[in-house]
């Protein structure tokens, strides 16, 4: 896929729409483009790993969960996302509801006065986001409060 | 949508469908013009249909969309029958300011300004993903949880006067850490202390004009170029956690399904989920307070250090502009307490209100209203007209009117930084791209914001500031 994501128009926030093939690579790319609102990730050098692993209930709260982990990651290891590795997702049943888990492996460089920092997202929000299904994929769009 | 104008500046959305009571928009021509542009006004009507609210959904004159409340929504709701809600609060729970007075004069400061501004900024740690100085244990945190702004006076920063001119005392009484994520304990480990980036900034400022001698007087306000100083931040990520993780229980205990939007999820006041939300949230107020009240003595610190004196750096108040608080108001002729939720206003209790300062008590509450990075802001005061029209509410700063897109498009942060520099106002910041997308272009024109505050009685006009120098994370 050609595009990995664009940047939208919001009046007070930041948006924007994630493509990808499937769930896992939209995913991958809205992390990319959460993060190109804070700093430029293709400058960011990836020479640290991490590993993400949660569980959500929905698409959509997996969106959430798996976002707002890397701004968890910024403030409390300074870690800058550069590269998104390996995304991989289970569905599950548990008593009739659906689980989703997630794995993702990711890299990227510990904050330093080498990269500018010239945004903050606060928090990621459910507010006009939408995940459907594209021609050749999958689109997610996300508000995240800045 | 049908919006029918009650008078100059105030307009109203007739109860209709699911409404449970209609909403009402204090804004003028221009202003209203604004919010029919987004959300703001559906979002208003939104609210007008939760659970238990009381008299009218509110919204305030410098409103815009929001995520399910609007911002500049203020909507009470009563404690038995109604609901508290993340969404009414906003991500950063008690984003609010603290304004100090000094005895200085601008020509005092003139020849310091630059080095007053240098040495803040190298005291205060501001910018997105820096830490404070303070490497706090898990236990210290705690106890900043519940005793907010209290803790930091015990440990010597600032005094006791200080806790008497903030909202709350600067501590919450209903405050818990118990029902905190350890995530959210995490983000705030070490963001105490910090400015944070975004919006919030740190500013010298000088009085401009004076509208309220004497009310301008109880607040320390005496004369046109006394130097003041403000502070605007929030809780940090222990805030901005806290909410996502209680908009996350409240959707897999409640669901989401009827609700218009799914961010105006919410809880019953007084269900198990509910108080934890609550008391949870008054944590995160207190350490928001906990927050301003370091800041604040690092200010006076540099100060007395670069000034030789920082004898008379009182504080004029701290205000809350992101929070739900139990109020006792009056509804049908009837005294009773409501969870009264402002996200994006500021309570501006009139004179005898006893939750405002004894020293304040005659004349009224400081409201404290921030302009957009570089212009001007405002000192208002509170009245007693308006507990009647806005559950004691009024505006809380400019909101934006361009997108950060837009502004990154149009402006570039070194230009920005020269042309404040021409008007006598010096500018530090962690990022110039940063600064770019918060250009004073980007927002409402706040004199017209505060205007409207004053015509309608929300709150009353006492003094313009504009900053001599500019700190922004």
């Amino acid at each position: 896929m050609e595009r990995k994501y664009e940047i939208l128009e919001h009046m007070a926030d930041g948006k924007f729409r994630a493509y990808g093939s499937n769930l896992e690579e939209a995913l991958g790319n809205a992390a990319l483009a959460m993060v190109s609102l804070m700093w430029d990730w293709e400058k960011i050098r990836p020479i640290l790993k991490e590993t993400i692993q949660l569980e959500a209930s929905s698409p959509e709260q997996l969106t959430v969960k798996f976002l707002t982990e890397l701004i968890y990651l910024l403030e409390v290891k300074s870690f800058l996302l550069g590269r998104v590795d390996k995304i991989g997702i289970e569905e599950d049943d548990q008593n009739g509801k659906k689980i989703y888990r997630l794995k993702a492996e990711i890299a990227g460089d510990q904050l330093s006065p080498d990269y500018e920092i010239y945004g903050q997202v606060k928090a990621v929000t459910y507010n006009d986001m939408k995940i459907e299904k594209a021609d050749d994929g999958l689109v997610i769009q996300v508000v995240v409060d800045m | 949508m049908d919006i029918v104008r009650v008078s100059e500046f105030i307009w109203e959305i007739p109860k209709s469908g699911e409404m449970k009571v209609p909403a009402r928009i204090y804004a003028s021509e221009k202003l209203i013009e604004l919010a029919k542009r987004d959300q703001t006004l559906q979002q208003a009507r939104n609210v007008a249909c939760l659970p238990g609210i009381q008299r009218m959904s509110y919204v305030m004159p410098d409103a815009h969309q929001g995520y399910g409340f609007p911002i500049g929504g203020v909507a009470a709701f009563d404690l038995d029958d109604g609901i508290i809600s993340p969404g009414g609060v906003g991500y950063d729970i008690n984003c609010g300011v603290r304004l100090l007075r000094t005895d200085f004069k601008e020509s005092d400061i003139t020849a310091k300004r630059k080095e007053l501004l240098a040495e803040i900024f190298k005291e205060v740690p501001a910018g997105v993903g820096k830490g404070g100085i303070t490497k706090l244990s898990r236990n210290v945190l705690k106890e900043i949880l519940v005793k907010g702004a209290e803790w930091a006076v015990e440990q010597g920063y600032g005094s006791a006067e200080d806790l008497e001119r903030t909202e709350e005392n600067g501590r919450m009484k209903d405050a818990a850490w118990e029902f905190i994520s350890d995530r959210a304990m995490e983000r705030g480990i070490p963001q105490l202390g910090t400015l944070g980036a975004g919006n919030h900034f740190l500013e010298i400022q000088k009085v401009d004009e004076i509208y309220d001698e004497t009310v301008a007087k109880a607040f320390g306000i005496e004369e046109k170029g006394q130097v003041l100083v403000m502070i605007h931040c929030g809780s940090r990520g222990l805030g901005h956690q806290i909410a996502t993780d209680y908009i996350e229980l409240m959707e897999n205990k409640f669901g989401f399904k009827g609700l218009p939007d799914r961010e105006l999820i919410n809880a019953p006041f007084k269900s198990d989920l509910g108080q934890r939300y609550y008391k949870s949230m008054c944590a995160a107020v207190n350490y928001a307070f906990a927050n301003r009240q370091m800041i604040a003595h690092w200010v006076r610190d540099v100060f007395a250090k670069v000034m030789g004196s920082a004898r008379n750096m009182r504080q004029i108040y701290d205000v809350c502009h992101n929070v739900a608080k139990v109020e006792k108001h009056t509804v049908n002729g009837k005294e009773k307490l409501l969870c009264v939720h402002r996200k994006g206003a500021t309570r501006s209790f009139g004179p005898g209100r006893p939750e405002i300062p004894p020293v304040y008590r005659a004349v009224g509450q400081p409201v404290l209203i921030p302009g957009s990075m570089g212009t001007a802001s405002y000192i208002l005061v509170g009245t007693k007209e308006a507990e009647e029209l806005s559950f004691s509410s009024t505006a809380h700063g400019a909101g934006r009117v361009m997108s950060r897109n837009e502004a990154l498009r149009r402006f570039r942060g070194e230009q920005i930084r020269d042309e404040l520099a021409k008007k006598g106002v010096e500018l530090k910041a962690s990022s110039w791209k940063g600064v770019a997308e918060e250009a004073s272009a980007a927002y409402k024109d706040v004199d017209e914001v505060v205007r409207v505050s004053h015509e309608t009685m929300l709150g009353k006009l006492v003094a313009r500031v504009v900053p001599i120098g500019v700190m922004k994370g």
